[in-house]
């Protein structure tokens, strides 16, 4: 042991944490928190005011915080998030001291400093260009130095986490492979290096466009390049959250993976057919070729999506054959019944995968085809499908991983349970709904990022049929319900951590203890030596299936009836 | 709780796999070939492929022959509108100029007859998103875009921006009308 630290072992978990590293997850944690409850806010106006019986907020306003609601949620509550997952899965997970915490802390620094200054930009008021700040039109220079500054912090997180990894080996504080969710958050950290410094370059020449150091960005570059940087992050979120969905089948459940190998390479193929995915945003673009796009929406044949069709299968089945061990066994879903559905932890991540698989990666993979992305591209089927994979999939998850945390990581107890109960049901559920809706007005061609559906009454406006309306006011309803569930979310987490009743933390120790092994239990030791493990879950995932090649080619069957166009 | 602790084989890539996740994998990798090939099999049969027919262009050449459009096929003025009414002969070549805040002019095609409309945009990013139709293409300044489009329809339709392009987006659309 090289530096003075101390280590606690947690008496509920069983998790071992040190005290730097602790420290550095709160804080970014609690960051992301925050910047979530904002975001949640200015969902607040962007939902009434789509809601066309309630159009709430003037146009210039609806843009701004439209503007202010995208990088709120998708890139300062996610990454900061993020950073804590990535030191838990390292420092905590393999009972390891995390390296160099200086530059960690200043690594949360330059991102909250790059985050408020970005908010700022947008809120005074001349950078609502949305999230995406396609060029040639401008924000002011500080909106792209704040987001610089930010991504330049995390890739700094990133290098710490690695560090971390490196210091476990050397002080061999476990043995053999890291354990499996560690293995997804790597694949996360791999894939955040090469988002950010996409990021990077193509943001640093717009903001040096923006202080007149360079004159010109050419918008279609700018638009693939901005694009490997906002898909890509899309597959952090994927890999981290799958990873939290195998550690809460882990810690609810005492799950094992079904199978290592599988469930490992699956994760490597997100790395391997990454380099791909800003073909998906470009898709309705000038200046592309078709091969290019469909070997490049596809992440190579599909393989992507493969990894993702597997996580989907293999964490509720790991979840299953656990159960199973414990007696569940009668027919078919009797595991899932006996499920603790009364406990957060669990029924936030399983409304968080079914909601994930069925609204967000059936649509995605639509809209992802190449032609078919001429039905949707722009429209508010767009945001619908990202809700349900940002929001359902990535957000409900982290929120049930928060529930897990406050009493370990916080030490604190949660306070009104019957609310955190009630909690992942009410924004899960409404989420649903809401993504539904959304891409029910999608498929009416209702436009995305839109103040007026009624276009001010211009000569010639189009007139939205009267079932566009419908859904967009369904939108704005089930939107209310779903920001009620983040307020008590953020109730829940906050009032805790302020008024929560004191958990001991476990005696401080100057060293670690190694981590164990997993036991050798009840797993497959030869193909097929377990049966047929999982039979619950293959059921769901047929079920899975055939939702999505009904809808895949009812798509292609509508797409059929349109306008030629060659 | 073996998902957080390091696995007990030591060779994880040697951990067999359960049938339930063999025979999946299987089904799910026919599946994605299925729609990987779909895409390659409409290029071949379907009629609705977005043509990646491009040039570089500028505002000024692009509006020179935009006008040239204008001036040879212009049949009336749009009452709805103001905007000049575009009646191109079949195959003939028009252009939709896009900008802040408007589609200039107004087509007027003919059902199953095949143009080669041009599109671009002049300023920011636009998007052409032609309504009930439900054809969406986004328009990038620089490049002019080159889509030959068949009606199959007649009727009103409008051409609405779906890309956010300012405090004026919300009252960009125009207008179109096949016979
Ligand atoms: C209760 C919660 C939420 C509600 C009601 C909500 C509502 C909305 C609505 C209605 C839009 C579309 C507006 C439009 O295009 O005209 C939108 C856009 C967006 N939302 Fe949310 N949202 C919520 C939570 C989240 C979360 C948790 C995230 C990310 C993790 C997120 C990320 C985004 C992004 C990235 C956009 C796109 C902004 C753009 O077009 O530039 N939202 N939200
Ligand atoms: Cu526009
Ligand atoms: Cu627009």
């Amino acid at each position: 042991m090289a530096k003075a630290t101390s280590y606690r072992t947690c008496p509920v978990s069983g998790l071992q944490f040190e005290v730097q590293a602790e420290g550095l997850i709160r804080a970014n944690a609690v960051t992301a928190v925050v910047f979530l409850m904002i975001g949640g806010i200015l969902a607040l106006g962007v939902a009434l005011t789509r809601w066309p019986a309630v159009h709430w907020l003037p146009a210039d306003t609806f843009y701004q915080v439209l503007t202010a609601h995208g990088l709120d949620m998708l890139i300062f509550w996610m990454i900061f998030f993020e950073i804590a997952v990535l030191y838990f899965c390292a420092s905590t997970l393999l009972r390891c001291r995390i390296a160099t915490p200086k530059l960690a802390w200043l690594a949360y620094a330059l991102m909250l400093v790059g985050a408020i200054m970005n908010n700022y930009a947008v809120y005074r008021g001349g950078s609502s260009v949305m999230m995406t700040s396609y060029v040639p039109m401008m924000a002011e220079p500080s909106f792209y130095l704040g987001l610089i500054l930010f991504a330049v912090g995390a890739l700094i997180g990133c290098f710490v986490f690695f560090g971390t990894l490196v210091v476990a080996k050397r002080d061999k504080t476990y043995e053999g492979s890291v354990p499996l969710v560690t293995f997804g958050a790597i694949t996360a950290a791999i894939i955040a290096v090469f988002t950010l410094v996409s990021g990077a370059i193509i943001l640093v020449p717009t903001w040096l466009l923006s202080i007149g150091v360079v004159d010109h960005v050419d918008p279609l570059v700018y638009r693939t390049i901005w694009w490997a940087l906002g898909h890509s992050s899309q597959q952090i979120n994927v890999a981290a959250h799958i990873s939290v969905w195998y550690l809460v089948a882990a810690v609810v459940f005492g799950a094992k993976p079904m199978s290592e190998r599988v469930s490992r390479m699956s994760f490597l193929l997100y790395i391997l057919f990454l380099q791909l995915a800003s073909a998906h945003h470009l898709l309705a673009d000038p200046g592309l070729s078709t091969s290019w796009k469909i070997v490049n929406t596809s992440y190579f044949m599909y393989f992507a999506v493969l990894a993702s069709m597997i996580h989907g299968l293999t964490v509720p089945g790991a979840m299953e054959v656990a159960q199973r061990q414990k007696g569940y066994v009668r027919g078919l879903f009797e595991w899932l019944r006996r499920a603790p559905w009364g406990n957060p932890v669990f029924s936030g991540v399983f409304i968080s995968i079914i909601g994930f698989g069925f609204l967000g990666g059936i649509s995605g993979v639509m809209m992802g085809t190449e032609q078919l992305n001429m039905l949707i591209h722009n429209t508010i089927y767009v945001p619908g499908h990202f809700h349900a994979t940002v929001v359902i999939g990535t957000t409900l998850t982290f929120m049930a991983l928060t529930y897990y945390l406050i009493p370990v990581l916080f030490k604190r107890e949660v306070i009104n349970p019957g609310l955190a109960k009630l909690q992942p049901y009410l924004f899960g559920l409404s989420m649903y709904f809401f993504c539904l809706v959304m891409m029910g007005a999608g498929t009416l061609g209702v436009s995305r990022r839109h103040w007026d559906m009624a276009f001010m009454g211009m000569p010639g406006a189009y007139e939205w049929p009267g079932a566009a309306y419908l859904m967009m006011g369904l939108v704005g309803i089930s939107a209310v319900a779903a920001i009620v569930g983040g307020g008590i979310y953020i109730y829940v987490t906050v009032g805790s951590l302020l008024w929560g009743k004191k958990l001991p933390g476990g005696e401080p120790s100057a060293s670690f203890t190694p981590v164990p092994r997993a036991a050798p239990t009840l797993a497959a030791q030869s193909y097929g030596s377990l049966g047929f493990a999982a039979p619950g879950t293959f059921v769901l995932a047929m079920v899975f299936l055939v939702a999505f090649v009904l809808y895949y080619f009812i798509n292609w069957k509508y797409l059929s009836t349109l306008w030629g166009l060659s | 709780m073996s998902a957080i602790l390091p696995p007990t084989e030591q060779l994880w890539w040697k951990h067999p796999l359960d049938r339930v996740e063999g025979t999946w994998i299987a089904i799910a990798f026919v599946w994605c070939l299925i729609m990987f090939f779909m895409m390659i099999y409409w290029h071949a049969v379907g009629r609705q492929n977005l043509s990646t027919v491009t040039y570089k262009t500028t505002p000024e050449q692009f509006l020179e022959k935009a006008q040239a459009a204008v001036d040879k096929y212009t049949v009336r003025t749009d009452e709805v509108t103001g905007n000049p009414v575009v009646a191109p002969p079949e195959g003939a070549d028009v252009y939709l100029v896009s900008r802040l805040w408007s589609f200039w002019p107004v087509f007027e095609f003919e059902k199953d007859k095949t143009y080669r409309l041009h599109l671009t945009s002049m300023d920011y990013n636009h998007g052409f998103s032609l309504q009930p139709t439900n054809l969406n293409i986004q328009l990038v300044p620089g490049y002019e875009h080159v889509v030959t489009i068949t009606p199959n329809q007649s009727g009103t339709f409008s051409i609405v921006c779906n890309e956010f392009c300012g405090i004026g987006h919300h009252t960009m659309v125009g207008r179109l009308y096949v016979k």
